[in-house]
């Protein structure tokens, strides 16, 4: 790689008494796609903050097409052509597309805002790059990929050249993945470098051309893709030998709960005839009948935005319903609140765990007895000793990092907040776990940890309510998978007569299907 | 507001590490020279009056300190649970107006419970003028910020009224209550100086409240509420509305405390203007001290001791009363800002650093 449109040697960044970056090494070629993998906290986000200018790194060289630029800012790296993809996005909700992409060099005929040079400049840059997207619309009213797809037209609108994309796939469903593998393709036709932050080793293989594996702030080894295998790669990553959830599909060595669906099992969770309305829409959920016995987990399958999200929340006591009956071990609880909910046994890792799972300036510590305070206090006074016992256990057993109680969960890396929201509600007495998408944004070695509990958990008797846009976890895990497609839940299978192959057509809602069970 | 409690961590700092009273001082020589007085004879009887002698202390500043204490206590309270209570000094005028009504009406058959039940009279008076805006609140939504002031207007124009009416002195000749009996008094902590138990209590209540929020589950269940609302509602199974009404009346009750402490233990009547922005002054009070309550006490003390500085040069010097509150804001403008530019000005530091390295190699 003589070549290489982007460098980073030895860099080293610290913040207070962590070092995020050890000794990171990552070379670029120019026109390539490169995969950046690593476990939460690897130091992959570190990295490319300190390329793309957001972070002065304490040590080492940043170099752009073999220019020494270390110490940049993200004004000078935007106009040395390199920009960064958020994974969170940072797009203004009420403006539109246009609106949205000019923000800050707003094209002006005199005093006034030129929208229609705006829109026209947008328009020929979706042509330019194939991204498509309706610079009219408001970004409030896109869906998630398309919110994506502007952001990277924001880079590229600022004449960004290298793309840092920092885990693009963790907010996307599957199709939307192919798509946004498609523009990657267009945009590497184009000439264009691309940098993309991941954890899935499926999509390296699929995507990039190169990899950097990370570990513990340190690069561990670059490879090109073609010589690497998902297994190595993930060993490489965790230092260990890890059973990868796609194995487990892929083999055939499903462990489903004993005796398949056995209908003497007692029902845990039993939903009847459930609406969720939403405002000038068809409903979000539209009469959704679903059983979950103890000792199964039943996963939900299906894109993003069919529901899904409304189904859970409203289970949760999140969001009303319009009608349906919920009933918890024979309880009709409908018209219970999330706090009754929680108390009469339902557990809840829900999706948006920085908003609503946990208090980021609360320490790791007191986020594990979130909800569970008056458990640990005694005449009102908190039993402090208590608290740290408990933080200590569930940080050993779910290997959260760093293994500090005291550090508040904002510092964690997305990943290990996830461990803390899943060490709670699993640490909790429950008989039903809703789990939205409990292993998004996490690494492998966590994906696999917190499988094993999930799995641990049905085995114990449990019954386990799974959504999750990622069909090889549902297949992972569930007993049975339903599929939800606008609303409605359009099939049901055994996990033995389910697989990719038969579910894809439901997904896409070719197929509708009867409940076969 | 969890960007305003970071911030203001550091502000408490910066406050307590002994610069500020450099820069203090600076700011107000500088102000001083300007309308044209003398800074030495000024500045000196700033800090004569203020703690110059333990007379300063304990019959000023202490003094001075008290409502701002209490006051401050109830807007750091409530700012915590995420409750903009910017009601504090409506609350303590009708406190005051409360106890002011238990100390001529009721002093007779009370006897020796009469200051218990003054207090309590200003606590239940300070929840009742909170009542209204946490009820549109938790109701209608309505934003407390806007409720609160509007009940302010009122509350003043209440204490106007009553001075003028149904409190007035029996001579009928100026605007305000008679004068409290000695047994409607807060008793002094010493014969010698007009430092009243009323400090003491509202200290007293600062260190409960400060270990309250850090080693209750209720001091747990506020913070988190403060800080995200929606996760303390989903995940922490709190009942938020529930919470933040009552946060919102306990704010109530000690700002409405704070007003019967004043009447009970420094003034001895009500009359028209009886908190000079207290409640006001209370917000800045709460912020300097980063909302958390211990820090309140010096917070409140030292904008006590400014205030009991102005009155001495004012008397001595002549200087107006006005110059010590145009620096006072002046300083809640810089200490409030501070930190934010010291880290500003730390990270600019840091990228030069790492672009000269470079340039080194």
């Amino acid at each position: 790689m003589t070549d290489s449109a982007l460098e980073a040697i030895h860099i080293v960044k610290r913040f207070g008494s962590v070092e995020a970056n050890r000794d990171a090494n990552l070379s670029v070629g120019a026109g390539e796609i490169h995969a950046v993998v690593g476990e939460n906290g690897a130091g992959k986000s570190t990295l490319m903050r300190v390329l793309a200018g957001l972070f002065v790194p304490d040590a080492g060289t940043v170099r752009v097409h073999g220019r020494n630029v270390t110490g940049w800012d993200t004004r000078r790296a935007i106009a040395a052509g390199v920009g960064m993809v958020h994974q969170h996005f940072m797009l203004v909700p009420t403006l539109t597309v246009a609106e949205n992409l000019v923000l800050g060099q707003e094209p002006t005929r005199g005093v006034r805002l030129d929208l229609a040079a705006a829109s026209e400049s947008v328009n020929s840059l979706c042509a330019r790059t194939g991204l498509r997207v309706d610079p009219s619309r408001r970004v409030d009213a896109l869906s998630v990929g398309e919110a994506q797809r502007v952001e990277i037209l924001k880079v590229l609108y600022r004449g960004a050249r290298i793309l840092i994309l920092d885990e693009p796939t963790a907010v996307l469903s599957p199709p939307e993945v192919r798509e946004l593998w498609t523009v990657l393709r267009t945009l590497k036709a184009r000439g264009d470098t691309v940098v993309v932050i991941t954890h899935k080793l499926d999509e390296v293989a699929e995507i990039s051309d190169a990899v950097t594996v990370m570990r513990a702030g340190e690069t561990v080894g670059c490879l090109r893709t073609q010589d690497a295998t998902p297994a190595a790669i993930a060993r490489m990553m965790v230092g260990r030998d890890v059973v990868l959830a796609g194995d487990l599909v892929r083999h055939g060595d499903h462990a489903p709960g004993a005796a398949v669906p056995d209908v003497a099992r007692r029902v845990a969770l039993e939903v009847t005839d459930l609406v969720v309305a939403r405002p000038r829409q068809r409903p979000a959920v539209d009469g959704v009948s679903l059983v979950v016995r103890e000792g199964e987990i039943v996963g939900i399958a299906g894109v993003e935005g069919n529901g899904q999200t409304e189904l859970i929340e409203a289970l949760a006591g999140l969001r009303p319903t319009e009608a349906g009956s919920v009933r918890l071990n024979g309880r009709e609880i409908v018209a219970f609140d999330v706090r009754a909910r929680a108390d009469v046994g339902i557990s809840h890792i829900p999706e948006d765990r920085q908003r609503r799972g946990l208090v980021l300036e609360y320490s790791i510590a007191d986020n594990l007895i979130l909800g569970l305070q008056h458990r640990f206090a005694h005449r009102g006074v908190m039993q402090r000793d208590r608290v740290r016992r408990n933080a200590d256990r569930q940080i050993e057993a779910f290997d959260i990092r760093p293994p500090r109680p005291d550090v508040p969960a904002r510092a964690l890396s997305g990943g290990n907040q996830q461990k803390i929201v899943v060490a709670r509600e699993m640490g909790r007495d429950f008989s039903v776990l809703l789990a939205a998408q409990p292993t998004r944004g996490v690494d492998v070695g966590a994906i696999e940890f917190i499988h094993a509990r999930l799995r641990a958990a049905r085995d114990g008797g449990r019954a386990i309510l799974l959504v999750s846009a990622d069909l090889v976890e549902v297949l992972a895990l569930a007993d049975r998978v339903a599929v939800m497609y606008e609303g409605r839940i359009v099939v049901t299978l055994p996990r033995a007569q389910a697989s990719a192959e038969v579910l894809g057509p439901y997904m896409t809602g070719a197929q509708r299907g009867a409940k076969l069970s | 507001m969890s960007a305003i409690l970071r911030g203001h961590a550091s502000t408490v700092r910066f406050l307590f590490g002994g610069s500020v009273v450099v820069v203090l001082l600076g700011v107000l020589a500088g102000t001083i020279a300007l309308g044209g007085f003398p800074v030495g004879a000024s500045l000196q009887s700033l800090v004569r009056g203020s703690i110059g002698s333990p007379d300063a202390l304990l019959s000023a500043t202490f003094v001075r300190a008290s409502p701002l204490l209490l006051t401050g206590l109830a807007v750091a309270l409530s700012f915590r649970s995420g409750v903009f209570n910017i009601g504090a000094e409506g609350q303590l005028v009708v406190g005051a107006a409360a106890a002011t009504f238990v100390a001529i009406r009721a002093e007779q058959w009370l006897d020796v419970w009469t200051v218990p039940v003054e207090l309590a009279a200003a606590a239940a008076a300070g929840i009742a003028w909170a009542i209204v805006p946490a009820w549109l609140r938790r109701r209608f939504r309505v934003p407390e910020v806007i409720t609160t002031i509007m009940m302010n207007f009122l509350a003043t124009f209440l204490v106007s009224y009553l001075v003028r009416g149904p409190l007035q002195e029996p001579t009928r000749v100026y605007p305000q209550s008679s004068t409290f009996a000695e047994l409607a008094r807060i008793p002094t902590v010493h014969p010698m100086v007009r430092l009243h138990w009323g400090f003491v209590l509202a200290i007293l209540l600062a260190l409960f409240l400060g270990w309250a929020l850090r080693h209750t589950a209720s001091g747990f269940r506020i913070i988190a509420v403060g800080v995200n609302p929606r996760a303390a509602e989903e995940t922490g199974r709190i009942d938020v509305d529930r919470l933040t009404w009552l946060v919102f009346l306990g704010s109530g009750a000690l700002a409405g405390l704070a007003g019967g402490i004043e009447v009970g233990g420094v003034t001895y009547a009500l009359y028209d203007n009886v908190s000079p922005g207290y409640g006001y002054t209370a917000i800045a009070v709460a912020l300097l001290a980063g909302l958390q309550p211990v820090m309140v006490v010096p917070s409140a003390i030292l904008f006590g001791g400014l205030s009991a500085g102005a009155a001495a040069m004012q008397r001595d010097v002549a200087v107006p009363a006005g110059f010590v509150e145009f620096v006072q804001a002046l300083i809640i403008l810089a200490l409030l800002a501070a930190p934010h530019i010291v880290a500003f000005m730390q990270q600019r530091l840091a990228r030069l650093q790492a672009v000269e390295q470079q340039g080194a190699r």
